[in-house]
């Protein structure tokens, strides 16, 4: 990718590992490797979805990159800023351009404060005057997200949870932002309410020009919505490709399994179990090689070996796997 | 994005209003804190309780006061309650209003009615102010300790300030010229730091390089060392010795009571404030870009008073029953000003000649922090979020 | 096989209310349906709609007040379960009945051990100890699918993973040879990949045990996966029930169609996906009529009035809209919505 002016966002090498403390002096006795050398990229206006199951590490990218969370190693380029080791003052003009959308609707807003009031926080950052200016920009966001303006003094537990999700959809716009992080975003609604979300995140992105970076565990959601999509497992990266690539020809095994378990409702009938994944024997981690070597059906020797890199294996898909690598 | 026609959401597009009609909070506050009767029972006597103080404060003061606390009627001594007064044997002037004492008179002939009526204020104030001192250090001390907490003092820091505290301390007790010079040791240090780092920047010298840059504590461990040692000195005592140490006054016991008391509040708030932290609200206002103090106090802070507030109307019940036994003990306000301790104080010699003197004040104090403690009870049941939330 | 002949369990016009501090809760209004011998049926429903509360209705497990029973009958085997006490329930939970909770983390004691758990059901109800109840847990742990089962009776909970903690909560409610297992959405806390083991084991298991399940979720794709049957409940009420081939190929409720059409799929991308207006209602302020209607574009005049009845379609299909009944029957084709 050498056409760095259409990328918003550029990340490589990005690490962070979690010291695991014991013992009566809190010795560090290990590290809890949860982002371990990520790169990701996504272009303007488009979407990059980041699937993984728990505990691969995706909700922690997202806080490295908003930089709620100090980077051990690595480079975040947005906008083509370097904002790696800048201070929280250079910091602040760039969180206007980036903001973040929860997967807990219940916990995302301030219990204490009115909806308008959460979002006028925003507005206040964003330099709009107080009093009429500030009225009027709450209720058009307000609208924007399918709420009535009459709301803006009611208090978070008087909404439905899709409600709550679409509030915290109208405080990240608060700011103007051209990034939108959503991190599990439709998880925790009803399906009903799951489509309703989805074609709103959609219809902003058209009217507004945003990107998205789309962190799901719902293959379906992603298959959907995404135009690139990474694949992700303990820290790393397995498998990246544009969408209808990476649902026609997966090639990691993990990717395979991934999609094989979705329950779908199309066929309806029995589904065959996929003889790519077995029961892992320990839930430590493999120190060397490959970290998915523990449920792989297809490991080998160089698997444990060492790591292996991301290659190309087709047109903008790359893999994470020695046997896919030298087919 | 300026609001064009071209951006307007269809009219289509709007969703349902939330399916409840609207109740403000405090409705929904009152309708909870309604159930619980003994609340209620609590909130009456304590409005009762300041309507009496403040119409105390001015039925007794003054040159011609209605109800008169001071006045010494030596013939008139140990009356009972409802007992009539003599009218032979006192001047016009000196008749209480009623023409009866309410509440008897004590060793002095004084009207107990007016003194308790004098009382009641003085037990108010210090009770509410004790209190706002308490809840407004443990505040600011428990929300940063809680939003700060993992923050590592470097000992260059605690250096800098340690120098200056001593200097500052050195200055007020009376020893002006050594506190002066680690005053200035302490502004000469920290000029030479701020160099240092500024240096060290430039030449990107790895930082945990030599002693001044060890990370010695935490904020919170700082903090919580501070209130494990306050909370290890029996306050009472302390405040014994303060108040015996300085002038006599209402306002020095108020500010002892509060300086002493602020220890649960920190607690509290650093507890709420720990588990806040980690929310996801929290995250968002930080991803915003709003700054560190606006969070603590604008975002996180409503949340986490809940608790304080509770502890906040028992603190006023235990401020008034320490004034109690410090005027009981002879260390409160001074005479002639009445107040609850004092009365039963100068009554523990008659107390089975005129039980009054022991019993009015007693039962007074007795009422006023019970109703406290339920109305406390009553708000931590009304304010407990888990029964207000509705999913 | 077919619905109504000797059903192991038969609800009958359920009602539970839930009495708060200003309204009434409905919960559960007037919900009917059946589980027989050695089948897996569904109940499938979004948050709200009153499948746990029937789920736990059936056991005897909704705190009375603020709740109550406001009417109909649970049959099992041949005796009403709502006019049993406490210790009737007693008899039956955990050993013809058993239930499978929705978070293994919580679900299982901390403090116990492994052997413990799944050992005190069948301790207490087929006064089994010592060596044959250790050899017992450790056939269900192997039943299950856990591997070196011996050696993982000693573990306590928070030594397992969550897979394996659900799998561990299953043998807990095999432990009795329970004639109906209900599981209150035993996948929704898991990773998709070890729910697909979970729901294979489900299948298993039914087979090899003969016995029934009653599997409630908010999962389309989990209902497609394993059900035989399925019952869709809306806003405390059944609207469509039928064998899952014909709920998902040919779904005769607009409630059932637009949550079909709703699920993002990659064969829908690029197009707008359908959602359904609006919001669940509240079960205590339901509309009138229909509890459907506000969001329904079938909905006509009398949906807001009359509370429609079940319309039978055959083959034990039935679906709870006379309006797209009627069309069905003028014009033979089916209605569906894109």
């Amino acid at each position: 990718m050498d056409t760095t002016h259409h990328h918003i966002l550029q990340v490589s090498g990005l690490k962070k590992y979690f010291p695991i403390r014991r013992g009566f002096f809190q010795r560090t006795s290990g590290w809890v490797k949860a982002v371990d050398g990520v790169d990701l990229e996504i272009e303007k206006g488009q979407t990059l979805g980041l699937v993984g199951e728990s505990g691969c590490g995706k909700s922690t990218i997202a806080r490295l990159i908003l930089k709620l969370l100090q980077t051990d190693s690595g480079k975040i380029l947005f906008q083509n800023q370097d904002i790696t080791g800048i201070s929280e003052k250079e910091m602040k003009p760039v969180r206007k351009e980036m903001q973040i959308v929860f997967q807990d609707p219940y916990g995302s807003l301030n219990p204490r404060m009115s909806i308008g009031a959460s979002i006028e926080e925003g507005l206040r950052i964003a330099g709009i005057p107080g009093g009429r200016t500030r009225q009027d920009r709450l209720a058009y966001l307000l609208e924007m997200v399918g709420l009535s303006p009459d709301n803006a003094d009611r208090y978070p537990h008087e909404f439905s949870g899709g409600q709550r999700q679409r509030i915290g959809i109208a405080r990240a716009l608060s700011v103007e932002p051209s990034l939108i992080l959503c991190d599990e975003p439709i998880s925790a609604l009803d399906v009903s309410i799951q489509a309703q979300i989805i074609n709103l995140l959609k219809d902003l992105q058209e009217k507004l020009g945003l990107s998205y970076l789309f962190i799901s565990h719902d293959l379906n959601v992603v298959g959907y919505l995404c135009n690139t999509v990474s694949v992700m497992y303990k820290g790393h990266i397995m498998e990246h490709a544009p969408a209808d690539q990476l649902f026609a020809t997966p090639r990691h095994p993990y990717t395979l399994s991934l999609l094989s378990a979705i329950p779908d409702v199309e066929p309806v009938g029995e589904k065959q179990p996929q003889p790519i994944l077995r029961e892992g024997q320990s839930i430590a981690e493999p120190t060397t090689g490959c970290k998915f070597q523990e449920h792989c059906a297809w490991v080998d020797a160089p698997c444990r070996d060492g790591l292996v890199p991301l290659q190309e294996v087709d047109k903008k898909h790359l893999v994470r796997c020695w046997k896919e690598a030298h087919r | 994005m300026t609001p064009t026609e071209k951006n307007r959401p269809a009219p289509g597009n709007r969703l349902d209003k939330p399916l409840t009609p609207k109740r403000s909070r405090l409705e929904e506050f009152w309708a909870l804190f309604r159930k619980n009767r003994l609340a209620i029972a609590g909130l009456i006597i304590f409005i009762l309780f300041f309507a009496t103080a403040l119409a105390g404060l001015f039925l007794t003061s003054g040159q011609n006061p209605v109800f008169d606390p001071a006045q010494i009627r030596l013939q008139e001594k140990l009356r009972p309650p409802m007992a009539k007064a003599n009218l032979n044997s006192l001047y016009p002037a000196d008749v209480p209003r009623l023409g009866i004492y309410l509440f008897g008179t004590d060793d002095l002939g004084r009207d107990v009615f007016a003194r308790m009526l004098q009382g009641a204020w003085v037990s108010l104030t210090v009770g509410f102010v004790a209190v706002g001192i308490s809840v407004f250090i443990g505040i600011f001390m428990g929300g940063i300790a809680g939003y700060f907490g993992q923050i590592l003092l470097k000992m260059d820091h605690i250096l800098i300030s340690g120098l200056m505290v001593a200097g500052i301390a050195f200055m007020v007790t009376d020893w002006v010229l050594p506190g002066i010079l680690f005053f200035i040791l302490a502004v000469v240090f920290l000029l030479y730091t701020v160099r240092a780092k500024k240096n060290a920047r430039n030449l990107a010298k790895p930082a945990g390089s030599g002693f001044l840059e060890i990370n010695a504590f935490s904020i919170d461990t700082l903090i919580m060392r501070i209130v494990d040692i306050m909370i290890c000195f029996p306050s009472f005592f302390l405040i014994l010795t303060v108040v015996a140490l300085l002038p006599a006054s209402i306002y020095n016991i108020m500010i002892v009571i509060g300086l002493t008391s602020w220890m649960g509040a920190t607690r509290f708030v650093r507890a709420e404030f720990l588990s806040l932290r980690e929310q996801d609200f929290v995250a968002a206002a930080k991803a915003l870009g709003v700054g560190n103090l606006r969070i603590i106090f604008r975002h996180m802070m409503p949340n986490a008073i809940a608790p304080v507030l509770v502890s906040a109307t028992i603190g006023i019940a235990s401020a008034i029953l320490t004034e109690a036994g410090l005027s009981f003990l002879g260390f409160g306000v001074p005479p002639p000003h009445a107040t609850w301790g004092n009365i039963i104080s100068d009554g523990k010699r008659f107390i089975f000649d005129a039980p009054w003197l022991t019993f009015i004040p007693g039962i007074a104090i007795l009422v006023v922090v019970l109703s406290f403690n339920l109305f406390g009870e009553g708000l931590r049941d009304a304010l407990n979020p888990k029964l207000r939330e509705r999913h | 096989m077919e619905p109504n002949d000797h059903p192991l369990i038969s609800v009958q016009d359920l009602k539970v209310y839930f009495q708060g501090d200003f309204e009434t809760a409905r919960a559960v209004d007037g919900v009917s349906f059946e589980v027989c011998p050695e089948e897996m049926v569904c109940l499938v429903g979004e948050s709200g709609c009153g499948k746990t509360v029937t789920a736990l209705s059936i056991l005897g497990l909704v705190a009375i007040p603020p709740g109550r029973i406001a009417g109909g009958k649970i049959l099992f085997k041949g005796e009403n379960l709502l006019d049993f006490s406490e210790s009737d329930f007693q008899k039956i939970r955990g050993n013809h009945i058993a239930m499978v909770f929705q978070e293994p983390l919580t679900s299982l004691n901390p403090v116990f051990t492994i052997e413990d758990q799944i050992g005190e059901a069948i301790k207490i109800h087929k006064h089994i100890e010592g060596e044959p109840l250790r050899e017992r847990c450790i056939q269900l742990l192997q039943d299950v699918g856990i591997p070196s089962a011996a050696e993982r009776l000693h573990d306590y909970p928070h030594q397992l993973s969550g897979g394996q903690r659900q799998r561990v909560m299953i043998a807990m409610a095999l432990a009795c040879d329970p004639d109906l297992i209900i599981a209150d959405e035993p996948t929704t806390a898991l990773d998709v990949t070890v729910q697909a083991q979970i729901l294979q084991l489900f299948r298993s298991l039914q087979k090899k045990r003969a016995m029934s399940v009653l599997y409630i979720t908010h999962d389309l794709g989990v209902v497609a996966n394993i059900a035989q049957r399925v019952y869709v409940m809306y806003a405390s009420v059944i609207v469509e029930q039928g064998k899952a081939g014909h709920i998902f190929s040919k779904a005769q409720h607009p409630y059932t169609q637009g949550l079909l059409a709703s699920l993002p799929t990659r064969s829908k991308r690029g197009k707008r996906l359908y959602s359904i207006p609006g919001t669940v209602p509240n079960p205590a302020h339901k509309p009138a009529g229909c509890p459907f209607h506000p969001r329904c574009p079938y909905a006509i005049e009398r949906c807001r009035s009359q509370f429609p009845e079940l319309c039978d379609y055959g083959d034990g299909h039935l679906a709870r809209c006379p309006v797209l009944f009627k069309r069905k029957q003028e014009t033979g084709k089916n209605i569906s919505q894109r």
